[in-house]
């Protein structure tokens, strides 16, 4: 060997291998630290920019922590009501059928508030995209029971544990919208480990690739930390997850097209 | 024989110090500074540089995408 | 010629909805207003111009496609009855909040609760004051016959896009359910995209380089600019009630006695305009033909001729409040109304002119 190779041979344009999308708005993201959501973000957004779609793609915000979603996403986004994105994405689509639509929404948006959207989007065979960030809690008003909370899991409106006696059962709505003919793609990824992440784009390219076939809706959802509403600090929620979230929530395709198999 | 030199450059401003790049680098490369940026935030650096493969990992499970990777062959 | 076509209003809503031009319709069924819905589908409008007819799971689904649709400035609608409208109210206030054009027809049955399927006009207060939450208002238009339920679906069109605000048609299941000879317009071509880009930059279209990216949201965190676009609002509602104004005067000219009504209440009052002067008592009416903007100003100058105001409306009485703030208490204004989907005969209207008024 020559010569030391310093920081500064190897840091030169040349030598890139990973940077930010431009796709993602240079300001400080809203999440808490740790968060998921910026990871799911990245992921939709470098699929946009790696498809060359920015100027065809039109995205739905849902309510809670992701609803400034159209703050980072450099792309046109609306704002739906809570569990709402559905319907509107159903009509954005129809509208547009050349354009790429896809909703961003978490659990309490999706699978309590918005359920009834979700199932009849899904069921219609809506061409569009949903990305479904599942942390088990409603991160955005303080940590409540969501409809994906564990049982026993605590939170500030089960701060028992989820009696699911008194409170009712998690819901598993991916493998739910897997059962209607509507769906033409349905995984559950995860994005806490290198690995996982690659998979989750994997997952995330396919979900929008197949906008271009027009044969459903494609549904990825991500299995993620709320290290906030969990109390934990970040990389012990993500253990925690791995420990306790995904034998319930287990990873992997669900429903998958037989050509694509 | 080739070998693989990488290096990281961390936007520490945007950092939040969470800490989950630290167990996904397969080299130790990635810690927390003993110092904090504006806001508080324990930030991210190469503790090891020496050691970093570019491998991206630590960029992969960023939550705030605040790490830059560079990777180049280097013929020893 | 124009062609002249036996219609029920309901399906003149959906006729005219195809001949404006309309992008997108979202409903759901609902009495006394399905025919809507029916109508377009048995049209195929899909077909004649492209349009999308969609019948969503709920009301509530129905009103946020409307959102999603509009939010990409597209022509878009959709129709229900006061049940059917109270669950959509999260929906239009979110579209008011995001200052999207669009249209809602509300064909009002009696309440509150399920009420009864029988033609009411109990939806005043919610039309005009707002209906859901937050201060807003929607262009509200009563028509009062089936023509009108024809030609307004391109006038709230063209009053939503000119304010950026959503229209509303406030009819009743009487005028939903009557038939009456209609004059069919041309048919209008729906905006292509390249009209729809230029004359709606603010639509979520697709990001294209030359521009910033379009975000369609009612959400503010930030006090200061919330009240700033509170305030912006209030200045467009302003500028509405300044130009928008709509009425018609009948026989006015020389009434010592006026009422006021909308709807299928100025068609009862007519007929007791005619009794009343067979009696020798010089009655005229003022049918507001928008109900927001309201002809506050006309009704003001009316109080230094007539007498006295009776309002005749199918509910407790809701416009009348508005008539009392009009004239500013000068003159007396009362209220007759039937309720429960009972519509007043002109002979009771005339009755309870001479006892409260006269």
């Amino acid at each position: 060997m020559a010569e030391k190779i310093t920081t500064n041979d190897i840091v030169k344009e040349e030598n890139l291998v990973f940077r930010k999308t431009p796709l993602f708005i240079d300001k400080p993201l809203s999440y808490c630290p740790g968060c998921g959501h910026g990871v799911a973000h990245r992921l939709v957004l470098e699929t946009i920019e790696e498809m060359g779609i920015q100027s065809e793609t039109i995205g739905v915000a849902p309510v809670g922590c992701s609803v400034l979603a159209y703050e980072f996403m450099d792309i046109d986004m609306q704002q739906a009501a809570h569990g709402r994105a559905p319907a509107l994405a159903t009509a954005i689509k129809r509208l547009h059928p050349e354009k790429f639509v896809f909703t961003y929404q978490g659990d309490g948006d999706l699978a309590a508030i918005g359920t009834a959207e979700t199932i009849h989007a899904c069921n219609r065979g809506e061409n569009i995209t949903i990305i479904f960030i599942n942390n088990g809690i409603y991160g955005m008003t303080g940590g409540q029971m969501a409809p994906t909370t564990l049982p026993g899991m605590k939170s500030s409106t089960s701060p028992y544990g989820r009696d699911i006696k008194t409170m009712g059962n998690p819901l598993k709505i991916t493998e739910l919208v897997a059962q209607l003919p509507g769906t033409y793609y349905v995984t559950r990824q995860a994005v806490h480990t290198p690995g996982a992440v690659r998979k989750a784009k994997k997952a995330i390219r396919m979900a929008f690739e197949n906008q271009k076939l027009n044969k459903g809706v494609s549904f990825v959802e991500i299995v993620s930390n709320c290290n906030s509403g969990w109390k934990m600090e970040p990389v012990q929620a993500n253990e925690w997850m791995v420990e306790n979230m995904f034998p319930f929530f287990p990873l992997g395709d669900i429903k998958v097209p037989a050509e694509q198999k | 024989m080739a070998k693989v030199k990488g290096s990281i450059v961390v936007n520490i401003e945007r950092c939040k110090g969470c800490g989950v790049c630290v167990p996904s680098c397969p080299q130790s490369v990635i810690a927390l500074h003993e110092d904090v940026n504006a806001k508080g935030y324990h930030y991210a650096y190469m503790a090891n540089p020496e050691e970093c493969t570019g491998c991206a990992n630590c960029a992969m499970v960023c939550p705030d995408a605040v790490i830059t990777v560079y990777r180049m062959k280097v013929n020893e | 010629m124009k062609e002249l076509r036996l219609m029920k209003g309901n399906e003149a809503i959906a006729e005219a909805a195809i001949r404006a031009g309309v992008d997108g319709y979202f409903g759901y069924p609902i009495t006394p207003q399905s025919e809507v819905l029916e109508y377009l589908m048995s049209e195929q409008p899909e077909k004649r111009t492209g349009m999308v007819v969609l019948q969503a799971e709920s009301e509530v689904a129905a009103i946020n496609m409307v959102y999603g649709g509009a939010a990409t400035g597209k022509k878009v609608m959709t129709s229900s009855s006061s049940p059917g409208i109270s669950l959509k109210q999260e929906g239009i206030t979110y579209i008011a909040g995001a200052e999207l054009p669009c249209l809602i027809v509300n064909v009002v049955r009696g309440g509150p609760g399920l009420g009864t399927i029988q033609p009411a006009q109990s939806d005043y207060f919610q039309s005009v004051k707002g209906g859901g939450h937050g201060d807003y208002k929607l262009i509200v238009l009563a028509p009062s016959s089936v023509q009108e339920m024809y030609d307004f679906v391109d006038l709230a069109f063209t009053l939503a896009f000119k304010y950026r605000n959503p229209a509303l048609i406030l009819s009743d299941g009487a005028i939903g359910q009557m038939m009456e000879k209609v004059e069919i317009s041309d048919q209008k071509p729906r905006w292509t995209n390249e009209e729809i880009i230029k004359m709606s930059p603010w639509a979520t279209t697709g990001k294209t380089p030359d521009r910033p990216h379009n975000i369609i949201t009612s959400l503010d965190l930030d006090p200061s600019k919330q009240e700033k676009f509170n305030h912006k609002l209030q200045a467009k509602y302003k500028e509405i009630e300044k130009n928008e104004v709509r009425f018609e005067e009948i026989q006015t000219k020389d009434a010592e006695y006026l009422f006021v009504a909308y709807g299928t209440s100025s068609r009862i009052c007519q007929k007791s305009i005619q009794m009343a002067r067979a009696k020798g008592i010089k009655v005229g009416l003022l049918r507001p033909i928008t109900l927001f903007p309201f002809p506050s100003k006309r009704l003001f100058e009316l109080s230094k001729q007539v007498k006295g105001i009776l309002t005749v409306e199918m509910s407790a009485g809701q416009m009348v409040e508005d008539v009392k703030l009009a004239v500013k208490c000068s003159i007396p204004v009362e209220h007759y109304g039937r309720m429960g989907g009972i519509i007043p005969s002109p002979a009771e209207v005339l009755t309870a002119l001479e006892q409260k008024i006269l």
